[in-house]
C-alpha cells in the first residue's frame, strides 16, 4: 500500500539509479493482492493449521493438549461415526437432486417465460432469505406437525404408508424422520440451486431456440440438445452450492430429525461442545472436508468443467 | 492397455510426445518445480507449526487468579446473564431491580444477555481463561455442572464472605453445600431449575402419566415422548425412576440408565432429545409428554390451558444457575455487592415474581405475597418442605467421568 501513496525517497547524491519510478510498479500487483492473501492466511490457513494440529493431539482440559501425532484418532472417528457420514452424503445428495428437479423448471420459467413477472418471481425466490435460517427451519415444524392438515392429507392418501415402507418416515408422522430432514435441506438450499441455474439459462441466446426449431427439432429435442448442454455450468455450480453446505448442515437434522437422522455436522458439534473431545471433532472435520473434496473433484472431472478444479 | 513401444512410433507421434513433455501437462517447467518445492517447504514448515500448536494445561491455582480490583475507582460491574433471566418493566428497556442496585450503591451495571447455552458459552470464554486473560466480564451465570468445571479448572475467583452478609444468611439450606463447592466459597445461586414431567392434556387423550416409566414404556405414547438433551436432567430423572440416587451413583448405575433409555429409543418410544425447543413440540401436541424445565412450564401453562406438569413420586431433579466471578475480573468487589443485593428478600421477591424459577433466598415468601399471591404459594417458585424433600441434585463428575458419560449420552442421542 505504502508504495502507492508515499513519495519516492530522495535520491542520495550521485546515486547510479536514475529511473526509480519504473521499478516501483513492479510490486504493485502483489501489494494489491495483499489484503486478499492476508484474509486467506488469517481466516483460512491459520485455522486449518490449528485444526490439523488439534486432530493429532491428545490430552484433557486439565492436563492440556499436546501434539503426540496420534493419527489413530482419524481411524477411531471414522469407524465410530461412518453411519453419520454415509447419512450426510445420502441426505445431501437426495436434497441436491430434489433441488435440481424443483429448481430447474422454475429457473427455466423465470428465464424464458416469466416476461414482466420475472422480477417478482425472483424476489419471491430470494425473499425467504430475509428471515433467519433458524426461523425458516422451525416453520417446517408447524407445517409438518403431526396433527396438521398436511400430514393428515398425506395419511388419508396413504402416501405415508409408502414412505414408511421406504424407511423415510415412521408410522403416521413426518416430523422427526429422515423425510423431514431431507425436506428441510431441500427447502433451505433451493435458492442456491435456482440462482446459478437462472444466470446460466438467462444467458442463452433465444435465437438458438429459433434455429433449432428451423431445423425441425421438437421442443424436447431442443431442450435436450441445446438448452440443457448450455446450462451445464449452472447445473454444476448449483449442485455444488447445494451439496457442499448441505453435507455439513446440522440445524435441519437437529430440529426436524430424531436420534436416527443425526448427520456428521451434529457429531462434530457434540464432540466439540459437549464431550469436549477436540481431537475427534477436528479429525471428523478433516475427514468431512477430504470426503467432500474428493467427491467434488470426481464430479467436476466427470462433468467436464475442469477449470473449476 | 497397449504396450509402450517407442521404436514403432511415427516421427509425428514422437514429436507430439516431446511437445507434451516440454510444454504440455506433463512438462516439468520452472513453474511446476517452484510449485512442488513450495509445497514441500510448506509441508516441512507445516509439520513444525503443527507441533507448536497445542493447548496449555489449565492453571491449577487455588482460589483463582485475581486482577487488580478497580471496584473503588470504577463504579461499574459487567454482568453477563442468560436471556430472559432478569425482571423487565413494561417498556422492555429497564431492569427495575438492577436500577435499584445502581441507585443505592452508585455502581453502574453493564448488563449483557450473551449466554444462550452452557456449552457454547464455555467454548467462547475458554480461550481467554485458559490463557489467563480477562474475559471482560465481572459476573457470569452458569449451570452447576459448568460452574463445577470452572472451579475445578481454577478459572474462577474465591468470593470474599465479608462482602456477602445477606447471601450468607439467606441462602436456602437446600443449596448450601453442593459437593462441587462446599460452603459456597466460589459461587452463589442465581436461580434454581426444577426438572419435571410436562404433558399436553389434549395430546395425551386420556392416557395416564405418573412417572418416567410411563414415558419410557407406555405403547400408547410411542413416538410422542420427548427427553432433554441435557444429560444430567434426562439421566437423572431416569436414575430416580430406577430407584437410584443421582447424588450418589456408580458407573454401572449410569450404564443401566442409559441402557433403559436406549431401549426406548430403539423401539421408537422417544421421539427426540431437545433443548429449549421442546416447548413448541409440547404446545403443538407433537409431544404428548416430555421431561421439561418447570420455569418454562409455568409460562406455557399461563398461555395454554392444555399444558400441565407433574412431579413423579420418585422425585425430581433440581439444578442451579450460579453466579461466578471469573479470573482476572476487574470489579470483583462490585460483583460481590451485586450478588449480595439479590439475596435481600425484597429484590429477590421482585425477581422471582417476574421470572418464575426456584428462588434460592430464604424469607422471600412474605415479600413475594405482597406482589403476587399465586407465585408465593407456587411450590415451584418457593418450594415447601414436601417439595424440597423430593428434590435431587446430580453429583459432580470428574473430568474423566464427564467425558465418558457425555460420550455415552451422545451415542444415545444419535451422535
Amino acid at each position: 500500500m505504502s508504495t502507492l501513496t508515499e513519495a519516492p525517497p530522495p535520491l542520495a547524491p550521485g546515486a547510479p539509479e536514475s529511473k526509480p519510478p519504473k521499478r516501483r510498479g513492479r510490486f504493485t500487483p502483489y501489494w494489491l493482492l495483499l489484503p486478499g492473501i492476508l484474509w486467506l492466511v488469517v481466516f483460512f490457513a491459520l485455522p486449518m493449521i490449528y485444526q490439523a494440529s488439534t486432530s493429532v493431539q491428545t490430552g484433557s482440559l486439565e492436563t492440556g493438549y499436546k501434539v503426540t501425532w496420534h493419527f489413530a484418532t482419524y481411524w477411531d472417528a471414522l469407524s465410530a461415526y461412518w453411519p453419520q457420514f454415509v447419512r450426510s452424503v445420502l441426505y445431501a445428495g437426495t436434497a441436491t437432486i430434489l433441488c435440481l428437479l424443483l429448481g430447474y423448471p422454475l429457473a427455466y420459467l423465470i428465464a424464458f417465460r416469466a416476461g414482466r413477472w420475472r422480477n417478482l418471481i425472483m424476489i419471491l425466490v430470494i425473499a425467504p432469505f430475509f428471515t433467519s435460517f433458524l426461523i425458516r427451519t422451525l416453520a417446517w415444524k408447524t407445517i409438518l406437525a403431526d396433527g396438521g392438515p398436511l400430514v393428515g392429507a398425506l395419511n388419508s392418501l396413504h402416501v405415508l404408508d409408502v414412505t414408511s415402507w421406504l424407511g423415510l418416515t415412521a408410522g403416521d408422522r413426518v416430523l422427526a424422520t429422515p423425510l423431514a430432514v431431507i425436506c428441510g435441506l431441500t427447502y433451505n438450499f433451493l435458492p442456491f440451486m435456482i440462482l446459478p441455474l437462472y444466470t446460466s439459462l438467462e444467458r442463452i441466446d433465444g435465437r438458438l431456440h429459433e434455429a433449432a426449431g428451423d431445423l425441425y427439432a421438437r421442443p424436447w429435442t431442443t431442450f435436450r440438445k441445446v438448452t440443457f448442454p448450455l446450462s451445464m455450468p449452472g447445473v454444476v455450480s448449483g449442485t455444488l452450492l447445494t451439496f457442499i453446505p448441505a453435507t455439513g448442515d446440522y440445524v435441519n437434522a437437529d430440529l426436524l430429525g430424531s436420534t436416527d437422522t443425526r448427520m456428521v455436522g451434529n457429531v462434530i458439534q457434540t464432540q466439540f461442545l459437549r464431550v469436549l473431545d477436540y481431537p475427534t471433532a477436528a479429525a471428523l472435520s478433516f475427514i468431512l472436508m477430504a470426503a467432500i473434496l474428493l467427491m467434488v473433484t470426481f464430479y467436476i472431472r466427470r462433468s467436464g468443467t475442469e477449470d473449476l478444479v | 492397455m497397449e504396450q509402450y513401444e517407442p521404436d514403432r512410433l511415427s516421427a509425428a507421434q514422437v514429436a507430439a510426445a516431446r511437445r507434451s513433455l516440454t510444454n504440455g501437462r506433463a512438462a516439468l517447467t520452472r513453474r511446476s518445480l517452484l510449485r512442488a518445492s513450495a509445497g514441500g517447504a510448506l509441508a516441512v514448515g507445516g509439520l513444525g507449526t503443527l507441533s507448536a500448536c497445542g493447548i496449555p494445561a489449565a492453571g491449577q491455582s487455588q482460589g483463582g487468579v485475581p486482577a487488580e480490583d478497580r471496584s473503588a475507582k470504577e463504579k461499574t460491574v459487567n454482568f453477563s446473564n442468560w436471556t430472559e433471566y432478569m425482571d423487565v418493566d413494561d417498556s422492555g428497556k429497564h431492569h427495575p431491580t438492577l436500577e435499584q442496585f445502581t441507585k443505592r450503591t452508585g455502581i453502574k451495571v453493564k448488563y449483557t444477555e450473551d449466554i444462550n447455552d452452557n456449552n457454547e458459552f464455555f467454548g467462547k470464554i475458554k480461550p481467554q481463561l485458559a490463557a489467563g486473560q480477562d474475559t471482560g466480564r465481572d459476573l457470569i451465570v452458569l449451570t452447576d455442572w459448568l460452574a463445577a468445571r470452572l472451579i475445578r479448572l481454577g478459572w474462577v475467583q474465591k468470593l470474599d464472605a465479608s462482602n456477602l452478609p445477606h447471601a450468607y444468611a439467606n441462602l436456602s439450606a437446600q443449596f448450601r453445600n453442593p459437593d462441587w463447592d462446599p460452603g459456597r466459597a466460589y459461587s452463589y445461586v442465581w436461580q434454581g431449575i426444577s426438572t419435571v414431567i410436562a404433558y399436553n392434556k389434549k395430546a395425551l387423550d386420556g392416557v395416564e402419566v405418573t412417572s418416567i416409566s410411563d414415558l419410557l414404556d407406555n405403547p400408547r405414547l410411542k413416538g410422542r415422548v420427548g427427553f432433554l438433551s441435557e444429560m444430567r436432567d434426562s439421566v437423572g430423572m431416569t436414575l430416580l425412576d430406577m430407584g437410584k440416587d443421582p447424588a450418589d451413583f456408580t458407573a454401572d448405575d449410569y450404564d443401566a440408565a442409559i441402557a433403559r433409555l436406549q431401549k426406548a429409543v430403539d423401539k421408537g418410544q422417544i421421539r427426540r432429545f431437545t433443548g429449549n425447543d421442546y416447548t413448541s413440540d409440547l404446545t403443538s401436541g407433537d409431544f404428548a409428554a416430555c421431561v421439561a424445565w418447570a420455569g418454562d412450564v409455568v409460562q406455557l401453562k399461563a398461555d395454554s390451558p392444555d399444558i400441565d406438569f407433574l412431579i413423579p413420586d420418585s422425585g425430581y431433579m433440581t439444578s442451579t444457575d450460579n453466579l461466578l466471578v471469573p479470573n482476572k475480573a476487574r470489579h470483583k468487589t462490585n460483583a460481590e455487592r451485586l450478588i449480595d443485593f439479590y439475596y435481600e428478600p425484597k429484590p429477590a421477591a421482585e425477581l422471582a415474581a417476574y421470572i418464575n424459577y426456584v428462588c434460592p433466598v430464604d424469607g422471600v415468601k412474605a415479600e413475594l405475597a405482597k406482589i403476587d399471591e399465586d407465585a408465593a404459594n407456587n411450590p415451584l417458585i418457593i418450594p415447601d418442605k414436601a417439595m424440597a424433600a423430593k428434590s435431587h441434585a446430580f453429583r459432580s463428575l470428574s473430568s474423566k467421568e464427564e467425558t465418558e458419560f457425555e460420550e455415552k449420552f451422545a451415542k444415545l442421542t444419535g451422535a
